[in-house]
Order: structure tokens, then sequence, then C-alpha cells
């Protein structure tokens, strides 16, 4: 499994000496300005004692967001004489009609049955046999044994609805994706185009972007597919696209010489010899469509999502638990089938022995008969048609309950002393001298540090995002989310560090960690929140915690790789040095591997802050709660407008100053 | 290869024939179209207050059972259900407070809904502390002494001042402009949810603990904690008509229902029922109390307080058939 997010352009290259440009030296020398930076700002916040720190009240909405507000209300009120709204009305009501149509046939009663069009046995035996053809007959178990567990857990119709708009946005995004990924890989300017918009498409936190999505397509169903395409569009075409732009030159020119048309050249050669690498992708997107597709019930997308926000909203751990797990064998279902597929298409293309073909053809028309049958009787008999039905999900809930309670009558001190301790120790230190001094003494520290590890670049970037969050006129709370993002990134980063290091050196414990790591990968960001929630209440500290355990499997990953790119020669050189562990590690092995450091940080910081900012869900504050609020009452719509697009800013800051301190650290600067 | 390669078209053809084959001795029970055709699909929004949920369930299994409908519960905010309106994904809000913002929008400009009426029952808002605090300090039920005991409710999350508890940041509240305009030494903190704030307010009576919170009746909480309400400077017409100047207590709010425009035209013997219900504070807290304390499922909930209230369901189906 390849990380969600796409990896700033850097490849670890462990045995390159550093260029002059980065020496030693240098890099000490910009550690010590770092840190004197830090030093003058945190004077700077005691001398002026919280003055100028643009505290707005928590109802206000001032200048630049009342105009942001009353245009989106302009909007609303034009309806469908605003010509664009018309527009994108006319798509929500195709959309609708094509998940209307989908639901009937799996998962709502199609009157004047009580059932869908196909019953569960059906649904079941399809999936089976689906899954058994595309990528072979272990994984179809697997496919049968999950939506078993989803009928027999409870959540058969949820999952179902999940299923149905995470498939829409994946078609969609195949049928939008792939043709422009054709289009990148054939032309640089199209790259040139494209690729700074699926840059921001991906900076962008879910979060922000629901509430114009809702004025643009309403509530529902097409609103909660179109979030979810935007989200899970540029994985496929990343991916897509550098695969159809690496197929060796030497087959392509060998088939150009036989004199076939652009067209011929596309279906017939670069589309099949890519096809591994664009399931690839698709497996990708799968996944981000489904973590997506969960936020979407904030605005009534149906599936999963909604029992476990309901369950939340009732403090219900054990019963939002239950269709959390759904979630989680939803995404483990799709991961391995969609991977397990493009294994098995290249086996496959190999061509197999005559006997073994002959077996399979039988195998599968026997499956399908057995399908066929499935599909008839659930059509027609209660037997076949009704969910499996158990009493498994509510004992599941009611173990989880009581688990959740005792721990929080138990050891409600613990935790409760935990947090507060964290938070006064910790987290308030750093929001007094980040959001506590005044604005431009902030704005310009961040200048400064921005200058320093990513070079005049990154410093352009960061006086624009600067800018345009002054303007927006949120800066307390854009900084007291930074602190957020800030003080989680730096817990991924140790936890990178150590983990990372001991998955690099030793390969038992990669063996057993890494399934771990690409487990929690799969997880949505959702499912996150519920023990943390239960344990800590709504606090800062329980977003952080939450953007912890999101953002560390990737950062872990990358820096776990890094390590083991360091050539075996150089740690060999240095252990028959008489090298101690620790000065391999410290003085070899980490410097080498800086630029994978780097990279993890870059994507420590984006997984962080976007699941920072669903904490303003359970008490986070800041941002996240003005996007949450701004969607969810009319008068503060501008300032939620407004905070969704700070976010942004915020995202595109950070991510550009640590590519260009990425890039430095590879010596390309 | 051959025979495997016309497995998929096979298969494809195979599974569509058997959806359209028509079935022998199928035992599924199809409804009677006839009684839904005076009902047809209802779109119940539910907004997440849980005396909310028990008159949509109520409302929608009598529509259900009664009445034939296909009543589908639409979980959203109540702010956010008013756009449904619109777009023709909400027939129907049950518990409307105030709002007039949104009556003005989507009622006057936009024409997309009407009132249906009142449902019997007049709602209030404030700020409330557990009665022990009332006990230890008897001055604490007026505003101007808030200050006072601002220490008390300090938490990690308030920064220095006194917590003021709110709940979920979608209901009505003008807690913000409160705390500014009446100067008070307090922040205010979103709990998230009303079951996060009725955990607060148990804990705060069992342990002691101070709690000053945004809380509402009617509530089925209060007949188990008996929570003290602040007294707020008295309101006055128009005091709360700039949200940024609000400096009076919270307004009482006759609750009432909103339905679609085109609800309402097309018929439906679902809108007669909407239209004609009504019940009181107690009815509202029995069923509610039956899905918290109780743990029912709010289905299984309304189905009990209707079987136990035939005269009121019958009352309200009059004119419907």
């Amino acid at each position: 499994v390849t990380t969600l997010t796409r990896e700033p352009e850097t490849t670890t290259q462990p045995d390159q000496e550093p260029r002059p440009a980065s020496s030693p030296a240098r890099r000490l020398g910009r550690g010590w300005l770092v840190l004197g930076v830090v030093v003058v700002w945190t004077v700077l916040a005691v001398v002026f004692q919280g003055k100028r720190t643009l505290v707005i009240g928590g109802a206000d909405q001032v200048g630049v967001q009342n105009w942001i507000g009353d245009r989106a209300n302009d909007l609303v009120t034009a309806g469908s004489d605003n010509f664009f709204l018309s527009i994108t009305s006319g798509i929500a009501d195709a959309l609708d009609a094509v998940l209307q149509w989908c639901q009937l046939l799996i998962s709502t009663p199609a009157f004047p049955s009580p059932y869908p069009h196909i019953g569960f046995l059906g649904v079941l035996a399809v999936a089976w046999f689906v899954t058994a053809l595309v990528a072979g007959w272990r994984m179809s178990v697997l496919t049968a044994v999950c939506f078993a567990l989803f009928a027999l857990l409870g959540f058969y119709e949820s999952s179902m609805d999940l299923l149905i708009v995470t498939l829409v946005s994946v078609l969609l995004s195949v049928a939008i994706g792939l043709p422009l990924s054709v289009w990148m890989a054939h032309s640089a300017r199209a790259r040139a185009v494209l690729t700074p918009v699926l840059d921001v498409m991906q900076t962008l936190p879910s979060f922000a972007y629901l509430l114009p999505l809702m004025l643009l397509f309403g509530i529902g169903g097409p609103a909660a597919v179109i979030c979810t395409l935007i989200y899970s569009l540029p994985p496929l075409m990343r991916i897509a696209s550098h695969g159809l732009q690496n197929l060796p030159q030497t087959v392509l020119e060998a088939t150009d010489s036989m004199g076939q048309t652009t067209w011929q050249r596309l279906v017939k050669v670069e589309l099949p010899m890519a096809k591994r690498t664009i399931i690839v992708g698709i497996n990708q997107t799968t996944m981000a469509a489904l973590s997506m597709a969960t936020i979407a019930a904030f605005i009534n997308g149906p599936g999963l999502g909604q029992p476990v926000v309901r369950a939340l909203n009732a403090l219900r751990v054990g019963d939002a638990f239950v269709p959390g797990l759904c979630i989680v064998l939803m995404a483990i279902m799709l991961d391995r089938v969609t991977t397990a597929a493009s294994e098995h298409s290249e086996k496959l293309n190999r061509g197999q022995a005559r006997e073994t073909a002959a077996r399979r053809a039988v195998l599968l028309s026997v499956a399908a008969g057995i399908t066929v049958l499935c599909v008839y009787a659930s059509r027609h008999y209660t037997f076949a048609a009704r969910p499996w039905d158990s009493s498994l999900g509510d004992g599941v809930s009611n173990v989880v309950q009581t688990v959740i309670d005792w721990i929080s009558t138990n050891w409600a001190g613990a935790t409760s002393a935990i947090a507060d301790g964290f938070t006064s120790a910790v987290i308030n230190k750093i929001e007094y001298v980040l959001a506590g001094s005044p604005w431009f003494v902030t704005g310009l520290a961040i200048l400064a540090i921005a200058m320093i590890v990513g070079g005049w670049r990154a410093a352009v970037a960061t006086v624009v995002c600067l800018a345009g969050l002054r303007w927006l006129e949120l800066w307390n709370n854009a900084m007291i989310t930074l602190t957020a993002t800030l003080v989680a990134a730096l817990v991924v980063m140790i936890l990178a560090g150590v983990v990372g290091v001991w998955m690099g050196r030793s390969r038992q414990a990669d063996r057993v960690i890494r399934p771990l790591l690409d487990a929690g990968q799969t997880l949505p960001p959702f499912v996150y929140l519920i023990p943390v929630l239960a344990l800590f209440g709504p606090t800062r500290f329980t977003a952080i915690v939450a953007a912890v355990a999101y953002a560390a499997p990737p950062a872990i990953k990358i820096v776990a790789d890094g390590i083991k790119a360091v050539s075996s020669a150089t740690v060999e050189a240095a252990e028959s040095a008489g090298a101690l562990t620790i000065q391999i590690i410290t003085k070899v092995q980490i410097p080498m591997a800086r630029s994978a450091f780097t990279v993890a940080t870059n994507q420590g910081l984006l997984y962080v802050l976007a699941m920072v900012v669903i904490g303003g869900l359970v008490g986070a504050g800041a941002l996240g709660y003005d996007v949450v609020a701004g969607f969810k009452q009319l008068d503060t719509r501008g300032r939620g407008l407004a905070a969704g697009f700070s976010i942004v800013l915020l995202g595109v800051m950070l991510d550009r100053i640590t590519t260009y301190a990425a890039r430095r650290a590879e010596g390309r600067a | 290869m051959r025979l495997q390669k016309l497995t998929v078209p096979l298969a494809a053809v195979g599974i569509l024939v058997a959806a359209l084959l028509p079935g022998i001795g199928g035992d599924i029970e199809k409804a009677d179209a006839s009684t839904t055709s005076t009902c047809g699909e209802v779109n119940i929004a539910v907004n997440n207050w849980v005396g909310y949920e028990a008159d949509a369930f109520v409302v929608g299994e009598v529509a259900q059972k009664r009445l034939g409908c296909l009543v589908n519960y639409v979980y959203v905010d109540e702010q956010i259900s008013w756009q449904g309106f619109a777009s023709g994904q909400v027939d129907a809000v049950l518990e409307n407070w105030g709002h007039p913002e949104l009556i003005d929008l989507y009622v006057k400009k936009l024409h997309a809904a009407q009132d249906a009426g009142s449902i019997g029952i007049t709602g209030q808002i404030g700020w409330y502390v557990p009665p022990w605090m009332v006990k230890k300090y008897p001055d604490i039920l007026d505003w101007k002494n808030l200050d006072k005991y601002a220490d008390l409710f300090k938490t990690s999350e308030s920064g220095g001042k006194g917590q003021l508890l709110d709940g979920d940041p979608g209901f009505v509240t003008n807690d913000e402009a409160l705390v500014e305009n009446l100067k008070l030494d307090y922040k205010v903190v979103f709990a998230g949810s009303e079951a996060a704030l009725i955990q607060a307010f148990r804990a705060g009576e069992a342990q002691k603990k101070p709690v000053l919170g945004y809380f509402y009746s009617p509530q089925w909480f209060l007949a188990e904690v008996p929570l003290q309400k602040v007294k707020l400077p008295p309101y006055k017409d128009g005091c709360d008509a700039d949200a940024a100047k609000v400096d009076c207590d919270y307004p009482d709010y006759p609750l009432h229902k909103i339905v679609s425009n085109q609800f309402a035209a097309g018929g439906s013997s679902g809108y007669r029922l909407v239209k004609n219900f009504t019940w009181s504070a107690d009815d509202q807290n029995l069923v509610a109390k039956y899905i918290t304390a109780d743990g029912m499922s709010p289905e299984e909930a309304a189905d009990k307080w209707v079987t136990t209230h035939p005269d009121q369901v019958d009352a309200w189906l009059r004119g419907t058939s």
C-alpha cells in the first residue's frame, strides 16, 4: 500500500553525498537560526502580553466574512435563477437519479415489496462471484464473509448505501480522471496546469469544502458524491499519469515503427501496459473515497457515517463502534480486493497452463449458476431477501460500552489528569507564543523560519498565505489551529523517528509492525475519534491524540523506508570502524535518510491538519469549530467559509515550506 | 481460455434473466398499493435533540402503520433541514424553535415552505446550574452574581475564565453574544451535543462539581435532576434583533411545524397528520425518556406511546381518510 497523499517529488537518494548547498555546517547553522527566531518570538510574546492578537468574539462575523456570507446567501436566494446554480442542481438531480436507482436495486425497499429489487443473498452472491472473477477465489471468500458480517452486525442497509456512494464516486473518478491522466502523460502543458490543481485538491481538508458544496448541490447523496469525488480524484490521476509516462520507450518505439495511429497506440499498447499501475491508482482512489464518504454524513450523505455521527451525538460509544467496525471491514475488503485484482490481472496476462484455465472456467461457470439462483431466490423468497439477523451487533456494542464505562469511571482521574497536564504543560505554552503574540510578530517569525528552512520560494508562498489569513480576519483562530497541528506533528515525528528507525533497522520489527500500519492507514479518519473521545472528553487534547493516531502510520512508513535505503556498505564501513549502534543511528543512518524525514514531516503535517479540523467537532475549537458552526448556523456562514479558506491557506503554507525544505535536503535547492 | 471469456457475458445475462423472471411460489408479501395511494412518501427531518426525535418518530410511526406512508427519516441539523425544503429532500420539520431569519428566507422569499401550526408546547432556553449549587451559593441564580463565581467554573478549555458549557454548535444560541454584551468573565465552550450536556450536568450533581450550562425545556432530564435556571436580563421585544448585540434572556418559543409547500399542496394524507399533530410536554418527555434512559430504539419508544394513547392518535388521524 502506497501512501494516500502525494509525496513531494523526492526519491531517497541514500548514496548521494550531501552537496555543498546543505553541508553539515550550514545545516547546523540553520538549526541555531531557527532556535534564535523562536527565542526572540517567545520574548516578544511575553513583552507584548497578548496585545494585537486579533481575537474576535466567538459568534462575531466581521468585514470580509460578512461579505462572503452575503454572497453565499445571495446564491441560495437566487436559486435556479442563477445560471451557475441551475447547472449544479441539474448535476445534482442526475446524480440523485443514479443513486436512487442503485439504492432501490440493493439497499432500500422497492415499493410495494419490503425488500430491494435484489435481496441480501442475491447481492452477497453477486459480490462473491465478481470478486472471484477479478481477484481470485481466496478474495471471494473474504468478500462473502464481509457482506455476511454487515448483515449480522445489523448495518446491511447502511453498508450498501456507503458502498453505492463509494463505487459511484470511484466510477466517476475513473471516467473523469483517466482521460485527464492520459492528457497529463502526453502533454507537459497539461501537467503544468493540472499538477497545482491536484496539489490544492489534496491539501484541502475535507471538512472545509462541505459547506460550499452543500450550498451548490444541496444536502444528501449528490453532494456526498461530489465531495467524495474531489477528494478521491487526485490519487488516481497522479498514479495513472505517472504510470503512463514511464512506459518502456523501446516497446513504444517498436510498435510505432509498425505504423500505428495515436489512438491504436493508446488503446492497444499504453493502457494495457500501464494497467497494473492504473489499478493501484484505483485502489488509492477507492480508499480515499471511502474515508470521505463517511464524513459526508454531515450533509446527510447516505451510509455508515450516519449511525456513527448519531451515536456520537448520543455519547453511545458502543453504538458508534459497531458501524465503525463495518467501515473498517469495508475498507479492508475494498483494499484487499483491488490490490489482489491488480496482481490477478497480471497473472492472467502472463497466461496459465491450459488445464488450470479449463478448471477455472468450469468452476466459474458453476459459481455463476449459484449466483443466478441466489439472485432469483432473493427476489421471491423472504429467507433470501431478508438480511441475516443476529444479536452480534448488540453484543459487540454492549461489550464495548461496558469497557468504556468501566474505564471512564475508574480511570476518569488519570485520563483527565493526563489531558489537563499535557494541555497546560505543552499546548497552552506553545499557543501562548503563537496565538498570544501580536499578529505581526507571529507573522514575521513564521516568515523567518520559512526563509531559513525552505529558502526564498518558501518565503514567497508563506507571505501570500499569511496575507490571506490576515485578510480573512480569523488570525487568532488560525494560530490556535496551527498550534494544535504543530504539536500533533511533533509527536508524530517523534514516533516516526523511534518506530521508523527501529523498523528500518530490524527486519523482524518491520514484519510485525507494517501490517498494523497498513491496517491503520485504511481506516477512515472518523473512526479514530470514537475511542479517544470516550477517554478524554471534548478537549483540544482529544483532537491532538486523534490526529496523531491518524498521521503516524504514513510518517512511520516513510522514515522506515528511508532508513532501510541507506546503503548497507556505508553502515558496515561505520561498524568496522568501531562505531557504536547509537552512533551509527545518529551519525550515519538518520543524517543519510534526511530527505525521508522531511517528506515524512510534510505528510505528517497535512494528515494532522486534516484531522485537527475534524477535531473541531470534539472540542478542538478554533478554525475547525468555525467551519462546523458556519455549516450549522446561517448567521455565521460567512465566517465558516472564511475558516475553510483559512485552513486551505494553512495547508498550502505548511506544504510549501516543507516541500522546499525537502528539496534542499536533497541538495537541489 | 475461450470458455473463460464467455463466463462473464453468460453470467451477466443469467443474473439479468434471474432478476426479470417471474417468481413461482414466492413468499414475499407485497404491501397493498391501494392504502398508500393517499399518502406516498413523507420525508421527516430529524434534528439532533431527543425531544425532537420523539416528535419525529411518533408521527413517523403513525404515518407508516396507520396511513401506509413510506417514511424517510432525514438526519440533519436544524438549520440545514430548511435547505431540504427547497430541494425536496425534506417535507416536514416537526419542532421549529424561532428562526425568524430562516422563515424570512424560505417562507417569504423562496416560497418553499409554510407554517403548519403549533405542536402544543412552549420551549424555553436558558442557563442552568445543578441544584446542589443553589443550596451552597443561594445568590448564584442572578446573572449579576455570576462573575463572583467565575473561578468555580474554570476548566482546561476555558482559558482562565469561567466555563459556560453549550451544546451542539447547531442549536439556537445567543450565548457568545450574551457573555460579551453582559461583560461576564466567562468563555463559551461547546460540549458538542445534547448528550454531552446531560452527562456534564449529571456528573456535576453526583460529584458536586460546578457546572454552568446551556439547557432547555421541555427536557426529560429535568425530571431526573431538577436543574435551576439563572435569571438573565428580561426579554423585551426586539432586544435580540441584532444577533451580535443581544443582552437579554431568550424569548419563549411556541414550538411549531414547518412543511414544504410541495408537500402541503400534494394532497397527501401524511400532510393532514402532520398538520393535526399536537401533544404536551409531558407526552414528549415520556417518549424521550423511553429512548434515552430506558435505551429503547426511537421506533420502539414511539410504538409504545402510540399503543397506550389511542384516543390522541385517532384525533390526529381525523380527516386523513
